[in-house]
């Protein structure tokens, strides 16, 4: 075991990082080199943590670096951190995502409020995926609605106030749901061991028995505020609007971090702590994945705005990931959780770019470009490796993740396999489309005159397109520390769960 | 016949007899006095006054800790952990509202110690319903504590809502009064007592064949509680009268009478009529689900402040209830710790709002706060830290009393309850952020700064204070709440 304080500081430097950026906001741009510090730091620890947990998968095939302190005993409140192979990789997510979208923020630099709040969000973020304790994994996923709601509430676009408000009622109601999801199952453990206190470690309560009709409503009502959060079809209304409305900054933290909590919970806790309730749900759940991937296919066809596009996209990469996560083979699950990295580290390409284009030109519509390639040839270059990765071209990341989750997907339940292939086909359709409007044609007017990528611009995109292509080579490293945590978490749920 | 004293622990009925002392105290010296009493001198004595009776709730907790809890005055009342802390607690609003009223009446030229004489005794009530132990004395701290505040309400002489609101609030609470002794004299008729401690010795040893009169009498008692904490559909009052009181004085009734009217309903329906918990179980939730859910949407289409935390501290009692429909320790744990966190925070909300009010205490549309955080960046904040709080997010003391509240109901089986009770929370977050967001708006009006006076400036610091420090850490106050039930007994 490593010690824990490597966890505790991966939260407490963002949070330092947060307070230095409001304490320094006198002096102007400085909160910006604060947090820019601070992410990086944080980047690093991250990836020590990922080179030092590598030593233990041989030894210990379950979490590490692991510690547990009871704050209130009444409660069940605990301060427990620990990580195995799928939170590390949202670990290191989390550490990048920050960075890249505060890089790619460059012109919010003189507004430390914003970069506060960022840093914030990236501290509750990596807090949930941090927790070994249901109530704190709670506590910090409700938190990191409040740095959101803020981020969009004040430096989104014209309908802010609506996309902010709809954003936290959606999702808090959600999480109204888990919260009572979590207590029932806390005090049934706790009725179940006599004599014991009220406790919501995650390992405690993954042993808790309980009836097959129990174990339906508990992962029903935990189902439900993790597919909002994700967003799984039809609980993905508040996205387009959010994702559109946000800043640029803001909408990469939700669509590449934060909707991965919602399939992270999924596939942790939804299905990790109600094994009993697969045989159920598990056609449900699938079914809507593929719905989910088909529609969100359709409406990035005929949506009118980038971001929006990027928004239904993501609905349709959400429904692959959720296809992994509850497939129930070993192979689509490690396909699933390396999906979650890879779509994040491609959403945030996209994302980046066309928060550049929306700089330069004040518009996202689809229909005010054409022909962008001419003026703005590494831009266009750059967006066409992003979008080949998110098609699943082979030898680039997302080839990989979707292959996996297919093949794994298409050995335990084949139908639906079938038909979520189509959702491949469909990603090349709606991509190579959207590319053709913006940046093939001739340019004209503002179009012609748009500036290509600047040298800041392209080295902030440099890293997404290494961890592109590297991870479609080479996914090996990933794969090798992801792998035996979903075995361990596939082998706890299997005996009751697939039959095949 | 002779007349028997009883005999009187003077200790248990200190912090009582202070707040009375201190009201006559102050009558006397307004009747004696040359000319007026300088308000300088008021206000040190109701702080001096409530500084006293938390001193006193010291002392009562250290002879609890050695004696065990007790009764005295021949049964009627009672000394325990549980009434010590509530006390603690109205001692802590009586300061609070008291620093807000001082730079509110300097700020309004109200002169005279009638305001603080009148908060005195309304507190004084309230203190006498933590400990009651028999409805008649329950009945007695509700009609001292009502009466200072109809008074209280009408405060406001040149603003006609004020007197409005009073007598509204006056002639709603004359009936509930007359209901709730008349409940009282039915369960009288079926126990054959209004000791709680016999009734529930009674109803323990006793079956009732025809309970119809127990059930009425019980039915009666829950209505004139309900009036009370203002649960639906009992609560059309609230509205008006929060509006139409002096702000400072909805402060203090949003604290105040929260907590003496759930520490003496608790008493009533949990130590004395335990063994009904089937009877008036179905009966509390129909009016914790009522109460929730149209508190919070009542609360969204307000566009008055004062209105919206009325509808929002109406949302607050239906989930303070939910600890009392679980009858556990627990549930009763779980209702004195809401009560602990949610006096702080909504006296500190109703400090801003009379800051904000400004001369007149009138402006109260959400307008007002328009771009509040960018002008004044502390007060704004602070702000939004306390809504936040009543909001329940994360990191705040709101986060943990809502948790506890629905962990004693999930424990004893209200999952549903439970889920209501928090999608009332999800409602009612709509109109606190839609408050918060207004604050850090672009566009408010002419930007004119509001000065904050120091003892409010610190009346809102302790607020924030205490909602962030237990919000982060709350073992204490839990601690505290725990330990003010283990000793709860009849």
């Amino acid at each position: 075991m490593h010690s824990s304080l490597w966890l505790t500081f991966l939260l407490v430097v963002p949070l330092a990082g947060a307070i230095g950026a409001a304490l320094t906001r006198k002096v102007e741009g400085r909160a910006y080199v604060v947090a820019i510090a601070a992410s990086i730091v944080e980047l690093v620890l991250s990836l020590v943590v990922a080179f030092l947990y590598n030593d233990h998968v041989a030894q210990a095939q379950t979490f590490d670096f692991a510690t547990r302190h009871v704050l209130a005993t009444p409660f069940g409140l605990a301060y427990d951190v620990a990580i195995d192979g799928i939170s590390l990789l949202m670990i290191v997510l989390t550490a990048l995502t920050v960075l890249l979208a505060l890089l790619g923020a460059r012109d919010r630099r003189q507004e430390p409020a914003f970069v506060a709040w960022m840093l914030l969000l990236t501290c509750f973020t990596m807090g949930s995926f941090l927790a070994h304790d249901l109530l704190e994994f709670f506590i910090f996923f409700e938190l990191t609605l409040i740095p959101c709601y803020f981020i969009i509430s004040q430096w989104g676009g014209c309908e802010r106030s609506k996309a902010a408000l709809k954003f936290f009622i959606y999702t808090f109601t959600g999480s109204a749901f888990l919260l009572i999801g979590i207590l029932y199952l806390g005090f049934a453990h706790q009725h179940q061991v006599p004599g014991s206190a009220l406790n919501f470690s995650y390992g405690a309560l993954s042993a808790t028995a309980m009836s097959h009709g129990t174990a339906v409503w508990l992962f029903l009502a935990f189902a439900i505020a993790f597919a909002v959060k994700a967003p799984i079809w039809p609980l993905h209304t508040w996205s387009p609007i959010t994702y559109a409305e946000a800043p640029t900054a803001g909408s990469i933290e939700m669509s590449a971090l934060l909707a991965k909590l919602g399939t992270y919970g999924l596939l942790r806790f939804a299905v990790g702590l109600f094994p009993l309730a697969l045989v159920t749900m598990r056609p449900v759940v699938l079914t809507l994945a593929v719905i989910g991937i088909l529609y969100g296919s359709m409406l990035a066809c005929t949506t009118p705005d980038l971001k929006r596009f990027v928004a239904y996209s993501s609905l349709a990469q959400m429904g692959f990931i959720t296809l992994g996560v509850m497939s129930g083979s070993t192979i689509a699950t490690v396909g699933a959780v390396l999906l979650m990295f890879n779509h994040g580290v491609i959403t945030i390409g996209f994302f980046l770019i066309i928060g550049f284009i929306e700089k330069r030109r004040g518009s996202i519509l689809i229909k005010d470009f054409s022909g962008l390639q001419g003026p703005a040839p590494i831009m266009a270059a750059l967006f066409t490796v992003v979008m080949l990765a998110s098609i699943g071209l082979p030898g680039l990341s997302g080839f990989v993740s979707e292959y996996l989750i297919l093949i794994g997907t298409f050995a335990t339940h084949s139908w639906w396999a079938v038909v979520a292939t189509f959702g491949v086909v469909a990603a090349a359709l709606y991509l190579l489309w959207a590319y053709q409007r913006v940046f093939h044609g001739r340019a004209v007017g503002a179009n012609a005159e748009i500036a290509d990528a600047t040298t800041h611009e392209q080295w902030v995109l440099v890293p997404v397109v290494v961890l592109i292509v590297v991870l479609g080579v080479f996914p090996k490293p990933v794969l090798d520390r992801v792998t035996p945590s979903v075995q361990q978490l596939i082998h706890h749920v299997a005996p009751s769960g697939v039959n095949k | 016949m002779k007349l028997v004293i009883p005999s009187i622990h003077y200790l248990a009925i200190l912090p009582v007899l202070i707040f009375f002392g201190a009201a006559l105290a102050l009558v006397l010296a307004s009747a004696l006095a040359r000319g007026k009493v300088p308000l300088v001198v008021a206000t040190s004595t109701v702080v001096t006054a409530a500084v006293a009776s938390l001193v006193a709730n010291f002392f009562q907790w250290r002879c609890v800790a050695e004696a065990g809890a007790s009764v005295t005055i021949a049964h009627a009342i009672v000394l325990d952990d549980f009434s010590v802390v509530a006390s603690g607690v109205i001692a802590l609003s009586v300061i609070m509202t008291a620093l807000v009223a001082h730079d509110w009446a300097i700020r309004e030229r109200v002169s005279g110690v009638e305001f603080h004489i009148l908060a005195l005794a309304a507190s004084a009530g309230a203190l006498l319903m933590t400990q009651a132990n028999d409805l008649i004395v329950i009945f007695l701290g509700l009609e001292i504590l009502s009466i200072g505040l109809y008074v209280l309400v009408a405060f406001d002489r040149h603003r006609a809502t004020s007197s409005e609101a009073a007598l509204k609030y006056f002639l709603l609470g004359g009936f509930a009064s007359a209901i709730f002794i008349y409940g009282a004299a039915l369960v009288y008729g079926a126990t054959g007592s209004t000791n709680l401690s016999t009734i529930s010795y009674f109803l323990g040893t006793n079956v009732l064949l025809h309970p119809g009169l127990l059930y009425a009498g019980g039915a009666l008692l829950l209505v004139g509680f309900a009036f009370k904490i203002a649960a639906v559909p009992f609560h059309l009052w609230s509205p008006d009268v929060y509006e139409g009181a002096p702000t400072p004085v909805t402060g203090l009734m949003a604290s105040i009478v929260k907590v003496g009217a759930f520490a003496a309903l608790i008493r009533v329906l949990i130590s004395a009529l335990g063994t009904q918990l089937d009877t008036w179980r179905p009966i509390l939730w129909t009016l914790i689900v009522l109460t929730t859910v149209v508190g919070a949407s009542l609360a969204v289409v307000q566009r008055n402040v004062k209105r919206m935390l009325a509808y929002s501290s109406i949302n607050h009692a239906g989930f303070i209830l939910l600890g009392v429909w679980a009858g556990t320790i627990r549930g009763t744990s779980a209702t004195l710790f809401y009560v602990i966190t949610y006096a702080p925070i909504v006296v500190a909300t109703f400090a801003v709002v009379t800051l904000i009010g400004g001369v007149g205490d009138e402006h109260h549309s959400i307008e007002r706060y328009q771009g509040l955080a960018r002008r004044q960046p502390w007060l704004g904040a602070a702000l939004a830290i306390l809504l936040l709080s009543q909001l329940g997010a994360p990191l705040t003391t709101g986060f943990y009393a809502k948790f506890a509240v629905l962990a004693s109901v999930v424990d004893v089986g209200g999952g549903a309850l439970a889920l209501i009770a928090l999608i009332s929370a999800a409602i009612a977050a709509f109109f606190y952020l839609r408050w918060a967001m207004a604050l850090y708006s672009d566009d408010g009006p002419e930007g004119t700064r509001v000065e904050v006076p120091r003892l409010t400036g610190i009346v809102i610091a302790f607020g924030v204070v205490v909602t962030l420090v237990f919000g982060v850490w709350p073992g204490p106050l839990v601690t505290l709440a725990q330990h003010a039930t283990v000793l709860f007994t009849p």
